[in-house]
């Protein structure tokens, strides 16, 4: 199935793009999707404590299960204000 | 999260529960009204369909946010005995560094949410409070406000306290980035990992809007 990935600030940088396609394997959650990233992208390995993951615009946990067309997003730590 | 109708922060709003203290008189000159169009003599009146919450690139003024939350259509509306603002600024240091212009990058539809879910969190500590949170995106100048905040609230106590709470809030979990460009570099701010569940930091903002 297909997964669309948003980065943003500085995971926007290391990956070098604010929006990536990538097959992902059924049974995939938003951390498996991470690690791929962490796969393809080592840098992004320091954030393996501090990030947050989206599904569909919304917080979603680490565990949860992905759908094919979903779109997964991983959040730094935020700095808004 | 419990659906007290208690507000937050107790029973402070009352009257004659803290001694009441005497101020100098203001004796300086008095600045303009800030954000207020000084030609206005109702500031409040001419804004229609302000949006609570917004994200987005346009400059923010405080008078908008008035506006939209002493608008309560279909409510009684002469129930609010206070408005509380809170505006925040591109400020031109920090961390010894002096600050030349800040970037915010935001995942704006995620952030509508989450304002929406911060604007429910008022809800159950403050019934009755009504929220305006407006956040900018893009490139912000040293004094440029970043975030414009007003809250309706039958006692004024409590439109400070929800004010506080909100920018709290946004602090904590709003999907929102600074980057800084200082002299000699620049850098992405890194605050808090973001996690609307997590109970310590809504206790701590609780905590500090009820100082």
């Amino acid at each position: 199935m297909r997964v669309t990935i948003r980065l943003f600030a500085r995971l926007r940088d290391i990956a070098g793009a604010a929006e990536l396609t990538r097959e992902a394997a059924s049974g995939a959650t938003v951390s498996s999707i991470w690690q791929q990233l962490v796969g393809e992208f080592p840098e992004l390995a320091a954030y393996e404590r501090s990030i947050s993951g989206a599904l569909n615009a919304e917080y979603a946990r680490m565990d949860q299960p992905i759908h094919d067309g979903d779109e997964v997003a991983f959040l730094p730590p935020v700095s808004g204000g | 999260m419990s659906a007290s109708t208690t507000p937050a922060c107790g029973r402070s709003h009352q009257r004659g529960t803290r001694p009441k203290r005497r101020l100098a008189p203001f004796s300086g000159t008095r600045p303009p009204p800030l954000g207020f169009r000084a030609d206005s003599v109702h500031p409040y009146t001419g804004w229609v369909n302000v949006p609570l919450l917004s994200i987005g690139p346009e400059p923010l003024t405080l008078e908008p946010l008035v506006a939209a939350v002493l608008a309560r259509p279909g409510q009684n509306i002469g129930g609010d005995g206070a408005v509380a603002v809170f505006l925040g600024l591109v400020r031109n240091h920090n961390l010894d560094r002096e600050v030349r212009h800040l970037e915010y990058e935001a995942f704006e539809p995620m952030a509508r949410t989450v304002f929406g879910r911060i604007a429910a969190e008022v809800a159950v500590r403050w019934p009755g409070a009504r929220l305006a949170l407006h956040h900018r995106v893009g490139r912000l100048e040293i004094g440029d406000a970043s975030v414009a905040i007003a809250a309706a609230t039958p006692h004024r106590a409590d439109a400070f306290a929800v004010c506080r709470y909100a920018i709290e809030r946004v602090k904590h979990i709003a999907p929102i980035w600074k980057r800084e460009f200082f002299e000699g570099g620049d850098v992405w701010i890194e605050g808090a990992t973001a996690n609307p569940d997590d109970t310590e930091a809504l206790a701590a903002a609780e905590r500090v809007a009820c100082a």
